[in-house]
């Protein structure tokens, strides 16, 4: 099939995890993929995001499939269960409703700039080298924050390569599962057919 | 009817509708419909099975065309 530029976002998604290990800075830019996916799927009702242009998705699928580092098994059943995407995209929600919380306390002079970033919201990474300074402590800290939640996704969704099919992160993916149900609210059966 | 011509079909249900089958679809015959689930047209359908193999929630089967 002939390739298209967005074809090609994956690069961009290997970038910005690169790119935000020398300068944490550069996490702001993430913010596109969370607000893209949003905005595409309430102005148009579709996935579009995820069907063309997640360059997540895409690293995933050449990870697992070009590359073969995938074991091309079948998810769990609970895993497509809506009881656990919908527990996931609540938790995930959760954890980055407390990720604005901690910038918000930066910001107010209640805490002090932590230079790390948690991964699996559990493990604290020195990661101090990526901040020269230059910003506001709750820009950096918020930086710090979002790096997690990308790095914490990026690293749920390469277990689940290794152990099922390339993509399976995109089952319960978080910002897959958000678009779907503002699909879903705005999708009329009689407009499709069957 | 087709004698013995397998036809992808998709669990609705359960597709998180995320367009790794249209990505692989030598026919085209695969689409997803509004970001909700995947829509297979019949009459376009090779029955390769190559959707099947590429959906990572694992919701497409190939059953036989009669019904
Ligand atoms: S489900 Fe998530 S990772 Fe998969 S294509 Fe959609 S936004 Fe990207
Ligand atoms: S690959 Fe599977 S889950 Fe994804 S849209 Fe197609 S049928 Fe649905
Ligand atoms: S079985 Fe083959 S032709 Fe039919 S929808 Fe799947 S990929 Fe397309």
């Amino acid at each position: 099939m002939k390739k298209r530029w967005y074809d090609y976002l994956w690069i961009a998604s290997a970038l910005y995890l690169i790119l935000g290990f020398f300068n944490i800075l550069f996490a702001w830019l993430g913010l596109l993929c969370f607000f893209l996916p949003l905005i595409i799927s309430i102005a148009t009702g579709s996935k579009a995001y995820c069907n063309r242009y997640c360059g997540r998705g895409q690293l995933f699928g050449l990870l697992g499939g070009r590359f073969g580092l995938s074991r091309r098994h079948d998810v769990p059943r609970w895993m497509k269960s809506k009881g656990f995407r919908y527990g996931f995209l609540l938790f995930f929600l959760v954890m980055f409703g407390q990720m604005l919380w901690n910038t918000a306390l930066v910001f107010s002079g209640a805490r002090d700039l932590r230079e790390a970033v948690t991964l699996l919201w559990t493990f604290r990474l020195p990661w101090h080298w990526a901040y020269h300074g230059g910003a506001a402590p709750w820009v950096a800290q918020f930086a710090f924050g979002f790096y997690s939640v990308m790095l914490t996704s990026t690293v749920l969704g390469l277990g689940t390569m290794v152990l099922f099919k390339p993509r399976s992160w995109c089952v319960y993916c978080p910002m897959g599962t958000m678009t779907q149900l503002i699909c879903r609210a705005k999708y009329r059966p009689e407009k499709v057919g069957k | 009817m087709g004698k013995g011509k397998r036809l992808a079909r998709v669990d609705r249900e359960h597709c998180v509708a995320c367009g790794c089958c249209v990505k692989v679809c030598p026919k085209g015959a695969i689409q997803v419909v509004r970001g909700v689930f995947a829509r297979v047209e019949e009459s376009l359908c090779v029955g390769c099975g190559k959707c099947a193999g590429a959906c990572p929630a694992s919701v497409i089967g190939m059953e036989g065309a009669e019904r």
